[in-house]
């Protein structure tokens, strides 16, 4: 059953250009002039119930705009979306009651009061059985590990302490939709680690449909099975995430560990030599030579250790984006011997 | 019903608790509020001289020092610290959307959250309230019937309600300027006149007494507008100079205004919704 469906929805901004310098200012105060910005051109997708997607790109490649399309909070200029069976930006009670959304670093709670009093003003406004609110708070904050903190004002919390109660507001009404945007966004490794956890195990226990933006690739890769690439306001790529480093990345390294005392010389033979330290090397080559160019290594120098990886998944999204802005140059054919 | 209800409780108390935060900070400025009644006081002695019988424009001196301390009433009742701008400020950096996005109606919100702010405000200042009134208890003349308190009671609630939804107005119109602080000081100016703030309201006619149908244009224009019931009418009905049938009219006039100007907030923000871009983020 389809939770999210979005087709061919754009979104067009009017944006104030403006000249540098002091005689474009005194101008702009009787001209102006503006430029249409498509934050997003045309995109369509679906997303199954119960589905947890990653919804990748750039800054200001159209994530968050989409996010914000289906969270009703603003309006599209074209095309059509439903969630839930809603029109978002018709903004029914019904549906708000039925998803959240959840930007990193905007908060909800009130500032000066202990996160127990916002979760309260949570309850009244999603009208949550008081029986099942106790046991949702009880049950989350346990899960993400803050209940203790529930009495301590806000604005006293951690960043990562205040992330976690944000996501407990979100999710006391039980939503059937989350909107994710960068929810690990300048957390420290613990506590991106905790939210990771959280997040996976509760959307896998409730079933949750979850749209997932974050610059983060470490997020993306523990929570979601498929994800959405979006440049320039247009899908690069909807499908496995592990589909991404194949069809992206035309690149694998070799990591080496040599057996002799010092590292051989005319290794760039081979590939871009980068991450020497001995007895250690890390070399980038084609995906295509992958074969040769091992076979050459293992026969030309005395080695105790090989291994092939993919480019990390950050290393191959980043290539893409390089690529569609700018015509890459091919990489230089490696030179076997 | 009853949810709703609740709802608005919950959000009441739970801006009363935002409020009572700062507790230094919120009773030191709600004391500082009674200072300019002292300025009052000697500003309008200066004025009349000394002379306690004289009549400016149909007011003695008792007559202007209890005007004062009525308009200080008003004002606790309408005046609203910080609401457009608030309001501008959400809308510019993207708060906004808690409102957007929960089941609630930001309008009531901010209603509530507005109640909250004068409950305290009123829990804090009713002690030096009654203070002032009894160490000026002989500027007023006269001791009000129980029509004239409910009236004067009702009058403070239409206060509140045309001064909530003024600014809530020029708050909402952030969602097409984002800057509205020129517009929140010409309002506070305009305000500051029409309102009976400055002087009652029945002087400012006689500034144009030169051109007779100027001064009329000027009276009828002043008595149709809603700033009126910021602070002259509460406090000409407790000085006696609004009765019956004037007095129902205005009561009438002023629920009137509340009426539109709530349909005009949920216009103006209807079609500022529209038009939002969801900055910040």
């Amino acid at each position: 059953m389809i939770a999210v469906d979005v087709r061919n929805l754009c979104k067009t901004y009017r944006v104030f250009r403006k000249q540098e310098g002091l005689w474009p200012s005194i101008k702009g105060l009787f001209h102006r002039e503006h430029q249409p910005v498509h934050a997003v051109a045309g995109v369509s997708f679906q997303i199954e119930r119960g589905e947890m997607v990653a919804f990748l790109g750039p800054n200001g490649a159209g994530k968050t705009t989409t996010l914000k399309l289906l969270a009703g909070l603003i309006y599209p200029t074209s095309g059509v979306a439903t969630v839930l069976g809603y029109v978002p930006w018709q903004r029914e009670i019904a549906y708000r009651r039925r998803f959240a959304l959840v930007m990193g670093q905007k908060n909800q709670l009130w500032w000066d009061l202990p996160a127990q009093e916002s979760f309260r003003l949570h309850k009244e406004i999603y009208r949550i059985d008081p029986t099942d609110f106790e046991r949702r708070l009880d049950e989350l904050t346990t899960l993400l590990e803050v209940k203790k903190l529930v009495g301590q004002p806000v604005r006293e919390l951690s960043l990562g302490e205040r992330m976690r109660m944000e996501l407990i507001a979100a999710l006391l009404h039980r939503p059937d939709v989350l909107l994710l945007d960068e929810p690990t966004i300048g957390l420290d490794v613990v506590s991106q680690r905790k939210v990771q956890d959280f997040l996976k195990q509760y959307q896998q226990e409730q079933r949750l449909t979850v749209l997932l933006t974050s610059h983060y690739m470490k997020d993306v890769q523990a929570l979601c099975q498929r994800a959405i690439i979006i440049n320039e306001g247009e899908i690069k790529h909807d499908g496995p995430l592990a589909q991404i480093v194949d069809r992206f990345s035309k690149f694998k390294v070799i990591e080496l560990q040599f057996a002799g005392e010092s590292l051989p010389g005319e290794l760039d033979r081979f590939g871009e030599v980068f991450d020497v330290s001995f007895p250690r090397a890390k070399i980038r080559v084609p995906r295509n030579q992958v074969p040769e160019i091992l076979s050459a290594l293992l026969s030309a120098f005395p080695l105790e250790d090989v291994g092939v990886h993919d480019r990390p998944l950050e290393e191959a999204i980043a290539e893409m984006f390089t690529s569609t802005r700018a015509t890459a140059p091919e990489p230089a054919a490696a030179v076997i011997p | 019903m009853l949810a709703s209800a609740q709802t608005s409780w919950f959000i009441l108390r739970t801006c009363i608790s935002e409020r009572l935060t700062y507790r230094a900070d919120f009773a030191f400025a709600t004391l500082v509020r009674f200072l300019p009644i002292v300025t009052q006081v000697f500003l309008w002695s200066a004025v009349y001289a000394g002379n306690e019988t004289q009549r400016l424009n149909g007011y003695t001196y008792r007559n202007m020092v209890a005007y004062a301390l009525l308009v200080m009433v008003g004002r606790a009742f309408s005046s609203m610290p910080g609401l457009a701008a608030g309001i501008a400020r959400d809308v510019r950096d993207g708060t906004i959307k808690k409102y957007l996005t929960q089941p609630v109606d930001m309008l009531a919100y901010l209603f509530w959250a507005r109640v909250a702010h004068k409950l305290v405000y009123y829990v804090v200042a009713t002690g030096p309230f009654v203070l002032v009134f009894y160490l000026c208890r002989g500027y007023f003349e006269q001791t009000p019937d129980l029509i004239t308190i409910a009236a004067f009671a009702y009058a403070l609630a239409l206060a509140f309600l045309i001064g909530f939804l003024m600014e809530c107005l020029i708050g909402f119109i952030s969602f097409w300027f984002l800057e509205v602080s020129s517009l929140i000081f010409i309002f506070m100016m305009i305000n500051y006149f029409l309102s009976g703030h400055m002087v009652p309201l029945d002087w400012l006619p006689g500034l144009f007494q030169r051109w007779p149908a100027v001064q009329e244009i000027a009276r009828q224009t002043m008595t149709c507008l809603p700033f009126q019931y910021l602070a002259y009418v509460p406090a000409s009905i407790l000085l006696g100079k609004l009765q019956g049938h004037d007095l129902a009219w205005q009561l009438a006039v002023g629920t009137g205004w509340v009426v539109l100007l709530l349909a005009a907030n949920r216009l103006v923000f209807n079609r500022g919704v529209r038009r939002y871009s969801a900055f910040g983020g």
